[in-house]
């Protein structure tokens, strides 16, 4: 640290960071430790080495200037986007909860990793990147084309794989960078508005009193008469349409969206994995049943125990105290980027600190919320924790650029904790 | 875009209260699952891991009157499976295959166990042997969620000798479950099918143990696993019983399996049953757990009828030992004494109807008194004596002397005997009303012929009554208070002298002479009831009855034998009858004088 450029290392991102990945680690570790063999057992030895991986090439980021990051932008998207492509040509195969997506690039058998991941990433820079450009906030919708084909190009393209999950994870990304540049809420709302529409179709008298705020929406915010008539066109179509599509979505998706309403619909089927996740979480208790010890991890009910349902285990063997320390720990992480997202020296830096914030925040919400039956089931894996090369190397370089953008802020950043 | 200070720290403060927000709601949606309603999820979470596995409790023992033992049971072994479901299951008897033997029936039998009730270990060989038994735990390993466990066999170690009463007990059919699923009977459970295993299976068992496992999402048993205390099954209580297995075996050995016959000796002040047989007997324990089909079909196929009790379902006209009951209810109405004689003395047949009704004896038995018409069993004088009850007296009779229903003894299989206890409304509904004349019922009925068919053990209840003070008692395999069934209304002088003539029967002169024993005074009535058909030989057949007591002064025993379908006659059955009082007699004699001197 001394020779070269010097950097100053934000202790309380990497030690937030690292504590998430210990307690990550340890818990892939008792994921593994099962009465009859699963895929888990001795998955934390891959996991460990990921791990190392992924924090070298943090440290190889946070060599590498911004600026330099800013520039690599655009190839990289590109890139990004004929991975994706790619995979839709018939280099694509499914796993986990998601087998029947086609998330993993695979040559020749050989499944080298998830695109998807890497665009989680590079959507956050080239969202970043469109939107500092901008002296003023955006105001209208026709100001936000850029955007909105930045990130929904990749979005189609991975719900083309059949991923619905991730997706969500655009989206939330989207919204949150919106909201960072200064769009208006109004704005965002209007913007929202058709899928909105398209959830609360299903009853039209709810639909009837949300089409009702949504026109006093419009008076009120009065965007252009082209884009208030488009908006209210869209949610009337969305609307009606939506039961429509609902019809014409295939069984799988229907149950998986059922099942979140009600997982006793179907307890042996699409419902187990839910009821399963909440039985161990909830047997749990305050204290768990101890390490290594949850027995709905241990005699395999509770299912995808080591990637997309890690929490049920952290809840099932550590209790309520165990998710508790969990869940602040993540807190902790989100508080410390939303500072340097805060304190960055431009808009580009800030955009890609909160856009990573929102993908991070995302993914939790979305990951631990479906262990609880809040959120719908998608393949959506808990950061820092859930078993995976491609993800936990992609959390690690994201801390990478977080601590560069940290370094390169302005003010105090870096040295004692603080939040 | 817009990065003014002000805006940057507005913003922050809205995300920083969003995550907050939403990971204290995430948070609360935690502590209501872990904490308030962690009971709820424990009690799931138990539910899933843990299987109880029913283990079988042993049936109370039946013990003889010496306490010997007519059933008990040993260590068996039985083999279940825990499957997932139908599929899973079927897979996994495919791959057992491989190991053990297994036939079609009984892996269609364990696809419908596990049909009936998919809670419980679905059982595949309900009483494995031990070679079974050591090839499948070598191979343990491949089937995690094979069952192996010590159940209690049932054993009958007399066999054969007890198959006449023992019954037998078997996996619960569906009909059975369906009735017994209120006391607790549960699919796959071992209930009595027949005999007193039948008739005292609620007293017989035991309460069933619960063994408790661990199995994972697939139902594999998890070795060591961390399950709860088990619960140990509790064997059901001994059953005493009045049979007396020395006397069982004996007749036995007395009846050869290629004859066709049924006896009982019944205690004739107590009811209390000392053996019964049924010839050729079936070994209850080829029956225990679902008998073979081969050793079934053998039964079945077998003309001798052994699946058909000879002394319990078997009904056929009493013949000559129906005299005493005639003889009773002139009696009890004082149409005659024991010094009356009949108009018409016998010289062989006699004149009624158009119609000659002969004696079995064809130079005639001259004219005689009730003594001798019952040691020679004369059909003349109760031709006579039946017109002199008339018909509606003698159905009176018969059915006031219980001939119209079971003796009542504790085995569900005792079918009613035939007797027309409606009287005219039965002779008009089966001829018509010209069909038949009261006239001609009265002589037949009056020697046991006609429409009057009796199973041995209702014989056995009227003798003892005879034996005794005129009490019928029910019949009784279980040791208990007895029972009275009925009373004939005669003075005991009266019974003596019933006694005393049939006395006669086994004495010189009568037809039972060449039965009588050493040292031992037998009173009985031979019986030859004519079935009208013929043998291979070309000879009648008849049912062959003898229906005796001893010692005839004060009876201690009654015995009834009876032969189906034979060529011989009731002086035959007697020879049997007399070995089997002299059997129990005497080595209860001998037993009684070796006590007194040791």
């Amino acid at each position: 640290m001394k020779t070269g450029r010097r950097i100053n290392v934000d202790i309380a991102l990497v030690i937030g960071a690292l504590a998430l990945t210990l307690f990550g680690l340890a818990i892939v570790f008792s994921a593994g430790h099962t009465d009859f063999r699963t895929p888990a057992t001795g998955a934390w030895k891959a996991q460990l080495v990921w791990t190392l991986v992924g924090i070298a090439g943090a440290f190889g980021v946070s060599r590498a200037s911004v600026r330099l990051i800013e520039w690599l932008t655009v190839p990289v998207y590109v890139f990004t986007i004929i991975l994706l492509v790619a995979l839709l040509v018939g280099f694509g195969s499914g796993a986990g909860t998601a087998t029947s997506t086609s998330g993993w690039l695979t040559i020749a058998g050989h499944r080298l990793g998830q695109p998807a991941e890497l665009a989680k990433l590079t959507v956050v820079l080239m969202l970043a990147r469109v939107l500092g450009q901008n002296r003023v906030a955006p105001k209208s919708m026709i100001d936000l084309w850029k955007p909105m084909v930045v990130a929904g190009l990749p979005l189609l393209l991975i719900m083309a794989q059949g991923d619905l999950g991730t997706s969500i994870v655009f989206i939330g990304i989207f919204f949150a960078m919106l909201f960072w540049a200064g769009v208006p809420w109004q704005l965002l709302l209007l913007l929202a508005s058709p899928v909105i529409s398209l959830i609360l179709g299903f009853d039209p008298r709810i639909w009837g009193a949300w089409f009702m705020l949504l026109i006093a929406l419009v008076l009120w915010y009065k965007p252009f008469i082209g884009e208030g008539l488009f908006v209210v066109a869209a949610n009337v179509i969305t609307g009606i349409v939506g039961p429509l599509l609902w019809e014409h979505m295939p069984r799988y998706r229907q149950n998986r969206l059922l099942v979140f309403l009600d997982p006793s619909v179907d307890p042996r089927g699409s419902g187990y994995h839910v009821i399963q996740s909440m039985t161990a979480i909830g047997s749990g208790g305050w204290l768990g049943r101890g390490y290594l010890n949850g027995p709905q991890k241990r005699l395999a009910f509770l299912p995808e125990q080591y990637t997309d349902f890690i929490f049920a285990v952290v809840g099932e063997e550590l209790g309520f105290v165990g998710v508790m320390i969990a869940l602040a720990l993540f807190l902790f992480l989100f508080l410390r980027v939303i500072r340097i997202s805060e304190r960055a020296n431009d808009s580009f830096s800030s955009l890609v600190a909160f856009g990573l914030l929102a993908s991070w925040f995302t993914h939790v919400l979305e990951n631990v919320g479906m262990t609880m039956n809040l959120m719908p089931i998608t393949g959506i894996p808990l950061p820092f924790f859930s078993y995976g090369g491609s993800f936990m190397l992609a959390c690690w370089l994201a801390v990478g650029v977080l601590a560069r953008i940290s370094s390169e802020g302005r003010g105090g950043m870096s040295g004692p904790l603080r939040v | 875009m817009s990065f003014h200070p002000n805006d940057i720290v507005r913003r922050g403060r809205a995300a920083t209260v969003i995550c907050c927000g939403v990971l204290v709601f995430l948070l609360s949606a935690f502590f209501r699952a872990q904490v308030l309603k962690n009971q709820e999820y424990a009690l799931q979470s138990e539910e899933n891991r843990l299987r109880q596995i029913p283990t079988a409790a042993p049936r109370g023992r039946i013990l003889d009157r010496n306490n010997k033992p007519i059933a008990e049971n040993v260590v068996g072994y039985s083999v279940a499976l825990l499957p997932q479901n139908e599929d899973t299951l079927r897979t996994t008897l495919t791959r057992l295959r491989t190991v053990v033997q297994l036939t079609n029936k009984q892996f269609e039998d364990a696809v419908g166990r596990f049909r009936r009730d998919r809670n419980r270990p679905t059982v595949i060989i309900q009483d494995a042997s031990f070679d079974v038994v050591s090839v499948l735990e070598e191979h343990h390993q491949d089937f995690p969620s094979l069952i192996i466990q010590s159940a209690p066999k049932r054993i009958y170690p007399d066999g054969q000798a007890v198959g006449g009463f023992i019954g037998y007990i078997s996996e619960i059919s569906q009909g059975e479950l369906a009735e017994l699923t209120k006391e607790g009977y549960k699919a796959g459970q071992l209930v009595g099918k027949a005999g007193l295993e039948k008739q005292y299976e609620k007293e017989l068992r035991g309460r069933e143990g619960i063994k408790f496992v661990e199995v994972d999402a697939r139902n594999r048993i998890v070795p060591n696993g961390r399950a709860r205390e088990d619960v140990t099954p509790a064997e059901g209580p001994t059953l005493y019983t009045n049979i007396d297995l020395d006397l069982q075996e004996f007749m036995h050995t007395l009846f050869a399996d290629t004859i066709e016959a049924g006896a009982v000796a019944m205690v004739p002040q107590t009811g209390e049953v000392l053996a019964m047989y049924s010839s050729p007997a079936i070994d209850p324990n080829r029956f225990v757990g679902g008998v073979s089909a081969a050793y079934y079909d053998s039964l079945r196929n077998d003309p001798r009828l052994p699946l058909y009790n000879k002394v319990l379902q078997s009904k056929q006209p009493p013949g000559s030992t129906f005299k005493l009951a005639t003889s009773v209810m002139a009696l009890q109405d004082s149409l005659i004494t024991f010094d009356t004689r009949m108009p018409q003395p016998c010289n062989g047949y006699y004149y009624f109807g158009n119609r000659t009704w002969h004696c079995w004896r064809k130079e005639g038995h001259g004219s005689v008194n009730l003594f001798g018409a019952i040691a020679q069993s004369c059909d003349v004088y109760f031709y006579q004596l039946g017109q002199k009850l008339t018909l509606s007296r003698i159905i009176a009779g018969g059915v006031g002397l219980n001939f119209d229903k079971r003796s009542g003894i504790d085995l569900p299989e005792e079918t009613r005997p035939d007797f027309p206890a409606t009287g005219a409304e039965y002779f008009n509904k089966k001829y018509g009303a010209r069909g038949w004349t009261p006239g001609s019922m009265e002589l037949n009925l009056a020697i046991g012929q006609g429409e009057n068919s009796q199973t041995i053990l209702n014989m056995a209840k009227f003798y003892s009554a005879l034996a005794t003070d005129g009490t019928e008692r029910v019949p009784m395999i279980k040791r208990g208070a007895p029972k009275v069934a009925g009373k004939l209304t005669l003075a005991s002088d009266q019974l003596a002298l019933l006694r005393k003539a049939m006395a006669g029967v086994v004495q010189a002169g009568g037809t039972a002479a060449a039965a009588a024993i050493q040292g031992i005074s037998v009173a009985g009535k031979t019986g030859t009831a004519q079935t009208m058909r013929m043998s291979k030989n070309g000879k009648p057949l008849y049912w062959a009855w003898f229906a005796g007591m001893a010692p005839a002064d004060n009876p201690k025993v009654v015995v009834v034998v009876m032969f189906p379908d034979v060529e011989f006659e009731g002086a035959t059955a007697a020879g049997f009858a007399t070995k089997i009082i002299e059997r129990y007699l005497k080595v209860k004699v001998d037993a009684n004088s070796i006590e007194r001197t040791g």
